[in-house]
């Protein structure tokens, strides 16, 4: 399943890095820490946070991640979006809380 | 091969400048996705603990055919309890950097857990050295 399928099921916005929505998406992991991220997310995965600043995008693109979806409304700060545009990884938003989207994308994940 | 990077102290909007260098550098060469996955996690939470706790540092890279050896040298408070240091869930970090989602008390055990060696000289008030090798 690739990015834009998660983005256009689940109704989330696109604020950046639309180049990357075809990027396949082979996971998610869900984490407001970096370090646990950087540690444990595989490649591939969409990253579900709260954290909205520009070193959720360093740590994306180090890991190779597919995408970032932050929650509860939350908006990604400038610098972020930048590098989102920049590296091709899109940053998504919705508005529910994590635990309602990590079990929407893991059933569309798992179907 | 060399490659020579500085760390501000407390610049988080360069923070992973260094490693991202780094990793390119080493896809560039041919060497094994698995060790430079490996690779960046151990190097980035070397470069981000000297922007968070240190007043300053170098990041200095070696690349062998054998493998990576990263020297990552800091003026700073020095870490007074390394094995206290070393403990998962430990950490020693401000509160705004704890609201950024580092802090976790992770990116030691994250190091030790990707690097085939690592070697910490520490002195209180002076500074830190962390040495990482890693093996192709």
């Amino acid at each position: 399943m690739t990015v834009r399928e998660i983005a256009d099921k689940l109704n989330l916005k696109v604020f950046s890095g639309a180049s990357g929505l075809d990027r396949e998406v082979t996971g998610g992991y869900v984490s407001d820490l970096l370090s646990d991220v950087m540690g444990f997310a595989k490649d591939g995965s969409v990253w579900v946070t709260l954290q909205t600043h520009k070193n959720v995008m360093a740590i994306a693109t180090l890991k190779e991640l597919a995408a970032v979806i932050i929650v509860k409304g939350f908006e990604p700060e400038e610098d972020a979006k930048e590098v989102s545009e920049e590296e091709g990884i899109p940053i998504l938003g919705s508005g529910e809380q994590t635990f309602e989207l990590a079990g929407q994308i893991y059933n569309l994940l798992n179907r | 091969m060399r490659l020579d990077y500085d760390v501000a102290a407390g610049d988080f909007t360069r923070a992973g400048n260094a490693s991202s260098a780094i990793k390119k550098t080493l896809k560039q060469i041919g060497v094994s996705p698995a060790v430079v996955k490996r690779v960046v996690v151990a190097v980035y939470e070397a470069e981000v603990n000297i922007v968070a706790h240190s007043y300053g540092g170098h990041i200095t890279a070696e690349i062998s055919p054998e493998g990576i050896s990263v020297v990552l040298a800091d003026t700073g408070p020095g870490i007074p309890d390394v094995q206290k240091a070393m403990q998962k869930g430990f950490s020693t970090a401000s509160k705004e950097v704890r609201e950024m989602g580092f802090g976790a008390g992770m990116g030691l055990p994250n190091i030790k857990e990707n690097a085939d060696d690592l070697k910490i000289e520490t002195e209180v008030g002076k500074g830190t050295v962390l040495t990482i090798y890693i093996k192709f």
